[in-house]
């Protein structure tokens, strides 16, 4: 002890000094990090105020019935034609043709999901979930397309057949025989588009569902659709319901593929195999060309609309695809 | 006392078919085939559809039928949906193999040397395929998702990093808006960046409008999958290099980011795939033009999806084979990054 003291004495570095704040350069880089971790927050709120700003006189001219109202006409000041803008006949149309892609997609989704985990072979697990996914990432202009040219001709088919015989069921009545771009067909195309994301999550959810359950029920002499039934399906409900939530959110802000598919008009139709219909989000694309500077602000609006609509049906579907994942119930 | 060899019990396999049992289930499908012409005649039903539906609906009963001799009453309901979610994958499968094999036999008529090489200034939709070309487009979005990649990859990543490294009292609230804005609609974003853009600030169409509004649908994609991979890096990386003395910033930037490269890059690319193919936001934005525009700041840009957009809408034949031709090269496009984003997260594993 002495020894070293006295050879190192006078040399002794001082105690060093424990801080504990972060360095300056942490300091940016919290500070810089933090300010990028909120650029969504910025861009979700500057949407929200922009679309809101410019759209208010057309909120406030029209007041509610900007949501309730089914005419959209600029109006012609000069000859006394009142300008009127309501989006009704917009929404309850975007409600129709996502509620079709729902009906289809979801049992196709969900059965697809349960073949990838408990029918398919190993070999085809793989190349076959590659396949789902790469259907999502097809743009949605090359399914307007083939939704137009491919798709029409078979589902006019389909159509004239569902209406011979099912005719009497109040959607499926015509009020004239046109059955091309009605929002049958454009449903049938938002299914397929919304298939790979509803697959995915329920996918997601079935790989979870505990063996030990799974293995119970083998043991008690199920077969494996009564598993499914009794096990999987209980489980995975409240997921598959989320991944359905979100593919209704991707449906209803679907613009391009709807435009080129649907017939737009401005009525209110509940008859799905009648060549009209409408969707907000293509309602914004065919009037964007010639509209003038007070439609423009009612296209905003209309944009704002359909903006709170999906973020509203997103958060709902986060929230139960959370609550499922978390409880694992 | 007797002792079990176990090395010499093979395990087996009493679920599998045996020769008999693979006779039958393949003579069902044979017996569909054989039946459905047959059929075809008998019913007012006809053409590619009504045999397609005949023959899936034999094959299924007849599975179905050989399934209950099998193995019981019992077991219908087993063999019913096993049947349905075969149908449902098929289902699946069969729009994604018309779509791809008709771009690829519509589009590649319309595709020629000079589809590469020219663009639209000097020729109308229904120019023969020998003249004029989709290079405005090509180079259009090359251009756009470049510059999209610019303003949302550093973004993307920041907001991974604040939801990996930095924890902070936010994260909830900044993951969940994250979420919520990978759902907005895309034509939404076009429209917010036209209002700002171009009716606030008095700017003109361009291809910087247009990458702003691909980069709010590019974020969320980009800081999600970022935020993945992030979380996949243990733990030990980041207290080996707090250990040794580096700061948080430098244990982020020296340590754990290179270590997650692979799979950011990932992320960029998945990010671009996603945006690459988008119309509607473009079509508010960028407007679309017949000839080359290089500089992103002045007039309006072309771009793929536009260009089929613009062609098919036309309704001209020749038009609407240029736009499949359109079609097929985004396709390619988006395929080639779809792959390559494949191949770099599975050699990652």
């Amino acid at each position: 002890m002495s020894i070293i003291e006295s050879k190192y004495s006078g040399s002794v570095p001082d105690k060093r000094q424990i801080i504990n704040q972060p360095r300056f350069s942490d300091r940016v880089f919290r500070f810089v990090v933090t300010s990028g971790g909120f650029t969504s927050l910025i861009i979700l709120g500057l949407i929200a105020l922009f679309l809101l700003l410019r759209g208010l006189p057309v909120f406030r001219d029209m007041g509610f019935g900007f949501v309730t109202g089914f005419e959209w006409n600029p109006g012609d000041p000069d000859n006394g034609v009142p300008t009127k803008f309501g989006i009704g006949a917009m929404l309850i149309g975007t409600m129709v043709v996502s509620l079709i892609g729902l009906f289809i997609a979801v049992p196709i989704a969900v059965g697809t999901a349960l073949f990838l985990t408990y029918y398919a072979p190993e070999g085809i697990k793989k190349p076959l979930t590659i396949a789902v996914d790469l259907m999502a990432a097809i743009p949605s202009v090359i399914y307007g397309l083939w939704g137009f040219f491919v798709l029409m001709p078979y589902a006019v088919y389909w159509e004239k057949l569902i209406h011979k015989y099912l005719g009497f069921i109040p959607i499926f009545k015509m009020q004239a025989p046109v059955f091309e771009r009605s929002p049958f067909i454009a449903g049938i195309v938002v299914g397929i588009m919304i298939i790979p994301i509803i697959t995915a999550i329920s996918r997601e959810v079935f790989s979870q569902v505990p063996l030990d359950r799974i293995q119970a029920a083998y043991a008690l002499g199920a077969t494996k659709w009564t598993m499914i039934r009794s096990v999987v399906l209980p489980f995975g409900s409240s997921g598959v319901a989320g991944g359905a939530m979100l593919g209704l959110g991707r449906a209803m802000g679907e613009t391009i593929a709807i435009y080129l598919v649907l017939n737009i008009y401005f009525a209110p139709n509940f008859q799905v195999l009648f060549s009209a219909g409408g969707n907000v989000a293509s309602l914004i694309v065919s009037k964007f060309g010639e509209a003038g500077e007070y439609e423009l602000r009612g296209l905003m609006a209309a944009g704002l609309v359909l903006f709170i609509v999906t973020l509203i049906v997103n958060f709902l579907s986060n929230a139960i695809v959370k609550r499922t994942s978390r409880t694992g119930k | 006392m007797a002792t079990v060899d176990f090395a010499s019990v093979k395990p087996q396999k009493p679920w599998r078919l045996d020769r008999k049992q693979i006779v039958l289930n393949s003579g069902v499908f044979v017996l569909a085939i054989a039946l459905t012409p047959i059929l075809i005649d008998a019913t007012p039903l006809n053409g590619k559809l009504g045999s397609a539906f005949i023959f899936v609906t034999l094959a299924t009963v007849g599975n179905i039928v050989l399934a209950v001799v099998r193995n019981g009453i019992k077991t219908i309901s087993n063999s019913i949906a096993a049947s349905l979610i075969y149908l449902a994958t098929a289902l699946v499968l069969l729009p994604l193999a018309s779509v791809l094999f008709t771009v690829i036999m519509r589009g590649k008529d319309a595709i020629r040397l000079n589809t590469l090489t020219q663009d639209m200034r000097f020729s109308q939709p229904d120019a023969p395929y020998t003249e004029g070309g989709a290079l405005h487009a090509i180079l259009g979005t090359f251009e756009i998702v470049l510059i999209a990649s610019i303003i949302c990859v550093p973004l993307g990543i920041l907001t991974a990093l604040y939801l990996t490294e930095i924890k902070g009292r936010f994260e909830n609230l900044v993951r969940f808006l994250v979420q919520a804005m990978s759902g907005v609609p895309s034509i939404v974003a076009g429209l917010f960046i036209y209002t700002v853009l171009i009716v606030t600030l008095g700017a003109k169409y361009s291809a910087i409008a247009g990458s702003l509004a691909l980069s709010i649908l590019m974020l969320p994609t980009v800081a999600r999958t970022s935020e993945e991979v992030l979380k996949l890096i243990p733990n030990d990386l980041r207290e080996a290099g707090v250990a040794l003395g580096a700061t948080q910033w430098r244990t982020v930037a020296m340590v754990v980011v290179p270590a997650a490269r692979s799979g950011i890059l990932t992320a960029v690319i998945l990010g671009v795939a996603r945006v690459a193919g988008e119309t509607a936001p473009l079509l508010l934005t960028i407007l679309g033009n017949t000839s080359t525009q290089l500089n992103p700041f002045s007039g309006p840009v072309a771009a793929l999806p536009l260009y089929t957009f613009s062609l098919m809408k036309t309704g001209l034949e020749v038009a609407v084979n240029r736009a499949w031709g359109g079609a097929l090269i985004l396709l390619t496009l988006v395929l080639i990054l779809f792959i390559s984003a494949r191949l770099l997260s599975g050699k990652k594993r």
